[in-house]
């Protein structure tokens, strides 16, 4: 260690990997895995979610999976829940495909995608 | 770098390990990558959370769910269940005593929610095991901050003003320690970190070294700054091989990465460290009998003064501190002394790391403020009693501290509060116990330790902790005699001022404490011939109570000393001669017949 500077850009990587343990006060995506929503593709789904985050060094975004929220004809469904909104968004029928423009417009410019969501209330 | 989803956190604490939390990691890290999970799932050894009763611990973040006593045969059913359909397995959640009531994340439990985690902030959260994590949590930017920004004058200054005392149990302010090293001459001086941990039931600094390595290392270092030493030692117990593991392999990552060794930071300041291994004796943890120790010579104390300070190591100015007290201060530079001074209370600033032990519900490690009630402390951390029964009283201190009972409760927990009431803060280790517990037997298995644990050196602690242990054992068996009391009183006097060391110093503790609360409970030994616990078999008789017994044989069959004789159907009888008090009877006894007095 020969400054100051080399502890700070080691830090700023290792915190990156550690994120997952933290707080980060980004929004979190739920992806959801019920045997409807994993006969529908979730698992793709989620496995595009995670290469896509990778591909844009996104590590503060926590994606977490739950279980089949009833809506079973609307599947694969992901929420996205922002910290201190009450309301998450819920998307419906997502597919490798639209999952992406998902994460480009929700979740780094943060509009979400109105025309795929289910919420009632919106 | 691999993108994860999840981080999955197992201890490997020595409590954990010990419940096999090793078998748990191999199989679930062989479950996920059957299930080809293992590039999505991150399974990551940590330190203690100090819940140590429910181990293994495994934590799931980003949610932080907090799954208890997880074994191998839970693993199918958490990969399955959790990591690939999300659904928490609620029956290895955390059941809080007392209620019904589930907690599912961590943050949520009782147990943790009156904690205030300094010395412990990084246990349970970081892998102690890579650098880089304590790093991402502000890991050796306290040394930055003090090469860069502080002489050495700022950095004693900043220690003295944070109020931190000595977590190893005398409780000397830290600050003025390091002032003293300072300012001595000498062209060598050291830095020692104490890690002889030897109170029976503490564990809160091989947790500490366990799950958060370097931060002693790092504080070390400061120190070794701040008194102006290049050269740290620490003496660490051979029975702590995983502290001692990490240790190592701590020391060698510093090493790689230039935090430790030759012109850290680029500003001219060495500074290295080495393990020296002690073999288990109780009186290396004081310390000049420490500083003897690695020397390479027997582990005996030496008068002081001359104080360490002046005349150390080789005969070199040394600072010697406790493991917890590093831990502090790499916070204290990091977050300034006004932060750590605003906790705690007038004379006792910060946190105080306890290993709760004993008749109580949830055991483990808590780090509570000082200040902090023995009430919040058994009843809201602890949980309450075992099985309900009543409290008794709390050890503190080990075998140099005293017994706190029940009317005292309410006291704030501070080191001045503790000598006031005939206790003492020692390294942190707090027994509860129970209304069974018997405290002449108590008073008498602390002086057996200690009486053990004497080197030798001074007749006051030879002799004198011998003959008190003579006469705790006679009251014990029934064989006290009324001027007993007056001996052990004047004895413990003798040796409390006469003794070379801390550990002569404070071994009468544990009686003195205990006549003073529970006097009655030693008068009932020596002229009732009783023990009101129910604890000391000499003065213990068994007899079976005709009205219950059905004459099953049940006992008869059971007694080890074949002491109980009778005929079917009929009551039996105990042979006073022959029975051994075991107990084996009473518990066997399906009618509750069988009484003991």
């Amino acid at each position: 260690m020969r400054s100051l500077e080399e502890l700070k850009s080691l830090k700023a990587k290792a915190e990156k990997e550690m994120a997952l343990r933290e707080d980060t006060g980004k929004p979190t995506i739920i992806v959801h895995m019920g045997t409807c929503g994993i006969a529908n593709g979730a698992r793709e789904v989620l496995n595009t979610i995670l290469s896509e985050l990778k591909s844009r060094n996104l590590t503060d975004i926590h994606v977490t999976q739950t279980g089949c929220p009833g809506l079973c004809h609307l599947e694969p469904l992901i929420t996205v829940s922002e910290p201190g909104k009450k309301n998450p968004y819920i998307y419906a029928k997502v597919t490798t495909e639209n999952v992406k423009k998902i994460i480009l417009q929700h979740i780094i410019n943060g509009q979400p995608v109105t025309e795929w969501l289910v919420n009632l209330e919106k | 770098m691999e993108f994860y989803r999840s981080h999955v956190l197992v201890c490997t604490g020595t409590g954990c390990t010990s419940s096999n939390s090793r078998s748990v990691i191999s199989g679930l890290r062989k479950e996920l990558a059957d299930k080809g999970l293992e590039k999505e799932i991150q399974v990551i050894e940590t330190g203690c959370f100090g819940f140590c009763n429910l181990g293994p611990i495994m934590v799931v973040y980003p949610e932080g769910v907090f799954y208890c006593r997880v074994s191998q045969d839970d693993i199918q059913e958490i990969v399955e269940e959790h990591f690939t359909k999300g659904r928490v397995v609620q029956r290895l959640l955390y059941h809080e005593p007392n209620t019904t009531v589930k907690t599912q994340e961590f943050n949520d439990i009782e147990f943790f929610k009156h904690q205030k985690r300094i010395a412990l902030s990084n246990c349970g959260i970081i892998n102690p095991e890579k650098i880089e994590e304590y790093i991402a949590r502000d890991g050796y930017f306290a040394l930055a901050k003090v090469l860069h920004e502080m002489k050495p004058e700022d950095v004693i200054e900043e220690i003295k003003k944070s109020g931190l005392r000595g977590r190893g149990g005398g409780g000397f302010p830290t600050g003025m320690k390091w002032n003293f090293a300072h300012k001595a001459q000498g062209d060598q001086k050291y830095v020692v970190c104490n890690a002889d941990e030897g109170d029976p039931g503490a564990f809160m600094d091989r947790s500490v070294l366990e799950g958060d390595p370097h931060s002693v290392l790092e504080a070390m270092a400061i120190a070794g700054y701040a008194i102006g030493a290049n050269q740290g030692y620490i003496y660490v117990r051979a029975e702590y091989p995983i502290a001692v593991e990490r240790l190592r392999l701590a020391i060698e990552q510093a090493h790689k990465m230039g935090l430790l060794g030759k012109n850290i930071f680029g500003m001219g300041f060495d500074f290295d460290v080495d393990i020296r291994l002690g073999a288990g004796a109780f009186v290396c943890g004081e310390e000049t009998a420490l500083l003897t120790s690695i020397e390479g010579k027997r582990g005996e104390p030496r008068p002081r003064p001359p104080f360490p300070a002046n005349s150390g190591l080789w005969g070199k100015p040394t600072i010697i501190n406790n493991v917890e007290t590093y831990a502090n201060v790499t916070r204290i530079i990091r977050n300034g002394w006004e932060w750590f001074a605003s906790m705690g209370t007038e004379k006792s600033k910060g946190t105080k790391v306890f290993a709760l032990a004993g008749k109580i519900k949830n055991t483990g490690l808590i780090e509570v403020p000082m200040g902090t009630t023995l009430r919040t402390i058994v009843y809201d951390i602890g949980g309450g009693i075992l099985n309900d029964k009543k409290f008794k009283a709390a050890q503190t201190g080990g075998p140099s501290g005293g017994c706190i009972p029940a009317e005292l409760l309410d006291t704030p927990i501070d080191y001045d509060n503790l000598i006031a009431i005939g206790a003492m803060m020692g390294s942190g280790g707090l027994i509860v116990m129970d209304e069974d517990t018997c405290m002449v037997d108590i008073a008498r298995f602390f002086l057996e330790f200690t009486q053990d644990e004497s080197c030798g050196k001074c007749p006051p602690c030879r002799i004198g902790t011998k003959r008190m242990l003579e006469i705790l054992t006679r009251i014990c068996e029934g064989k006290g005699v009324p001027e007993d009391l007056e001996n052990l009183e004047t004895l413990a006097k003798t040796i409390k001022s006469a003794a070379l060391c801390g550990l002569g110093q404070t071994a009468p503790n544990p009686v003195l404490s205990t006549l003073r609360y529970f006097r009655h409970e030693y008068e009932a030994h020596i002229y009732d011939k009783k023990c009101p616990a129910g604890v000391c078999k000499s003065l213990l008789s068994y007899k079976i109570n005709e009205d219950k017994c059905r004459g099953c044989s049940l006992c008869a069959r059971n007694c080890p000393a074949k002491a109980i004789s009778g005929k079917v159907k009929e009551p039996f009888v105990i042979d006073p001669e022959k029975c051994i008090k075991c107990g084996a009877c009473m518990e066997k006894c399906k009618f509750g017949a069988i009484e003991r007095k």
